[in-house]
């Protein structure tokens, strides 16, 4: 591991502060957007970030701790009539294990507590979650060349073992898929980020936090350096509280998604007045499916018309040698979310 | 007789363990404690020429860490994990260095009585707050002073729930969370809730056993 200074911050903006300060001005051209490059890291739980820098993956010189800030609703879970907000700073199992989030936002609590372990969730932030890096082997191994690591030096993943590799969202740069369970469940159902940085408070849709490879996988989101994500908004809506994740994986508990689907449903008897899709295991960012949700609408959901769906959402799948088969895996776990979703008793 | 001589076998097992803890430890000392940590250096490696004033000025951090009820003022690298300043500095060999990357579990303690990886905790996220390892189990139910083990340890060794042991501290320390969390309606759910905490002797079905067993004594002491 390289040497870091390491500043524990006292409250949201002397973290921003410290972050800025700290950050050298750019000399080697990397566009500014390229966070997960930048010199200065905020340290949550640390879960990606200590695994990484040990690995040599991530090399930041400075270490600015936010584990311990407490600001108002930095670390809670507030249910209204307009939906959820969660603080950044609420952990994977404060929120998986909250009763009004299992109540009526099943498929949230169900994307926590099906991923990594119970000594992860303790650890690790909602905020943090959702900007966990993939888990592709090239990425993490520093002796291969990978775009998303050294931009510029190629994609090892492409003629290589890609069987953990993305079908979607992905470009001829890059294939890592986002190994992340939460951000799928936020991104179905619409979830709006508040961030603060250097230009003071910001809102925006999570959908638009993670960005696509294209010609630059090593800028993976919108934000810039300094900015600290500060809470997550769930709209309230018919379809939450019939909801759930469901997760596909090589064994039955900790280890990541091979497939996985983030469904939300408002019935109107058997047929769907209101769907909302995310997709999780071979997807390059987030994946909201709204070929599928739209063709779903109006619709009476069974087997025939859930596959349909299915199939458009993996319309645009591009596959390599050794991931084709999480295409068919994938649809056919979009189907059993539908039609479990569809069934599910609704508690009074 | 026989007893008494695995007894001294394994005291000075364990007083071997701690002298070469110390002896690869005192060169370093104040120096970079990160050395000491996967990914770094392979013996023939040369030894890169990082000293305390190439680093930045932060880098060298003096913290005191609460240990099983005991501060303790130690200066420490800021790479040092709690891992490594538990079982270098503080000589705490319990808690187990296995895969060092937050996947097996081996390194599981608990800090304000909720279970972690140490592994993936820097030591100066732990600065003040209380940290409970395997080390200080037995003692951790207030019962008299000695060495009475706590219920989760004597259902391990009722059950057999180990072969080599290497990842039974980590099991342990996961294993009485998982009570303290209320996760044990049913062997799926026990199992659920284990899954962070890897056996490579696949001791499973026995640590199951161990931790039905365990939990309503510890209900009881509680």
């Amino acid at each position: 591991m390289k040497p870091f200074a390491y500043t524990a911050a006292a409250d949201v903006p002397s973290a921003v502060n410290a972050a800025l300060r700290s950050a050298p001005p750019r000399q080697d051209g990397v566009d500014d957007g390229a966070l997960t490059l930048a010199p200065v890291q905020f340290l949550g739980g640390g879960t990606t970030l200590i695994d990484l820098m040990k690995l040599d993956v991530m090399r930041p010189t400075t270490l600015v701790d936010i584990s311990r800030l407490d600001e108002p609703g930095l670390r809670s879970v507030q249910m209204s009539a307009e939906g959820l907000r969660i603080g950044a700073l609420a952990t994977m199992r404060q929120v998986a294990d909250d009763a009004a989030v299992r109540r009526y936002y099943p498929v949230l609590s169900q994307s926590l507590w099906l991923a990594a372990s119970q000594q992860i969730r303790n650890m690790a932030f909602v905020g943090g979650n959702v900007l966990q890096r993939t888990r592709c082997s090239y990425f993490r191994d520093t002796s291969w060349p990978c775009n998303k690591r050294e931009p510029g030096s190629g994609c090892s993943a492409l003629e290589g073992v890609n069987r953990w590799h993305a079908v979607l969202g992905t470009s001829e740069q890059c294939i890592a898929s986002y190994p992340g369970d939460w951000a799928t469940a936020l991104v179905a159902l619409d979830a709006t980020v508040e961030t603060v940085g250097p230009g003071g408070l910001r809102r925006f849709r999570f959908a638009e936090l993670h960005r696509l490879p294209g010609s630059t996988p090593h800028i993976e989101t919108q934000l810039q350096p300094g900015e600290l994500i500060t809470s997550f908004n769930v709209p309230a809506g018919p379809y939450t509280r019939r909801s759930l994740y469901l997760k596909v994986r090589d064994r039955a508990s900790y280890e990541f998604a091979l497939a996985s689907a983030a469904v939300a449903l408002q019935m109107d008897g058997a047929t769907v007045r209101e769907v909302r899709i995310g997709l999780g295991g071979p997807v390059a960012v987030p994946w909201r499916a709204r070929e599928a949700e739209a063709l779903l609408t109006g619709k009476v959901l069974n087997e025939a018309s859930a596959t349909e769906a299915a199939r458009a959402a993996f319309a645009g799948a591009r596959t390599r040698e050794h991931n084709a088969f999480r295409v068919p895996l994938s649809q056919q776990t979009l189907v059993r979310a539908l039609l479990q979703a569809q069934t599910m008793e609704m508690a009074a | 007789m026989a007893a008494k001589e695995s007894s001294d076998i394994k005291s000075s097992r364990r007083r071997f363990l701690l002298t070469s803890a110390v002896s690869a430890t005192l060169p370093v000392v104040g120096l970079a404690a990160g050395c000491a940590a996967p990914g770094g250096l392979r013996p023939d490696d040369p030894v890169p020429p990082v000293a305390i004033a190439s680093l930045p000025p932060s880098a060298v951090l003096p913290l005191t860490l609460r240990v099983n009820g005991s501060e303790h003022r130690v200066q420490l690298d800021a790479r040092t994990t709690l891992l490594d300043a538990l079982r270098e500095a503080l000589r705490l060999a319990g808690s187990k260095k296995g895969c060092d990357h937050g996947q097996c579990g081996a390194c599981t303690v608990l800090i304000d009585g909720e279970r972690v990886l140490a592994c993936l905790t820097l030591a100066a996220q732990a600065q003040g707050r209380a940290v409970t390892t395997i080390e200080g189990l037995a003692t951790m139910r207030g019962t008299t002073v000695g060495d009475a083990l706590h219920p989760m340890q004597q259902a391990f060794i009722d059950n057999d729930a180990f072969q080599c042991g290497y990842c039974t501290p980590g099991q342990i320390m996961s294993a009485v969370a998982c009570v303290t969390e209320g996760r044990t309606a049913n062997d799926t759910e026990i199992r659920e809730y284990m899954s962070g905490n890897l056996c490579r002797c696949a001791a499973y079905p026995n640590i199951v056993a161990a931790i039905r067993q365990a939990a309503p004594q510890m209900k009881g002491a509680r």
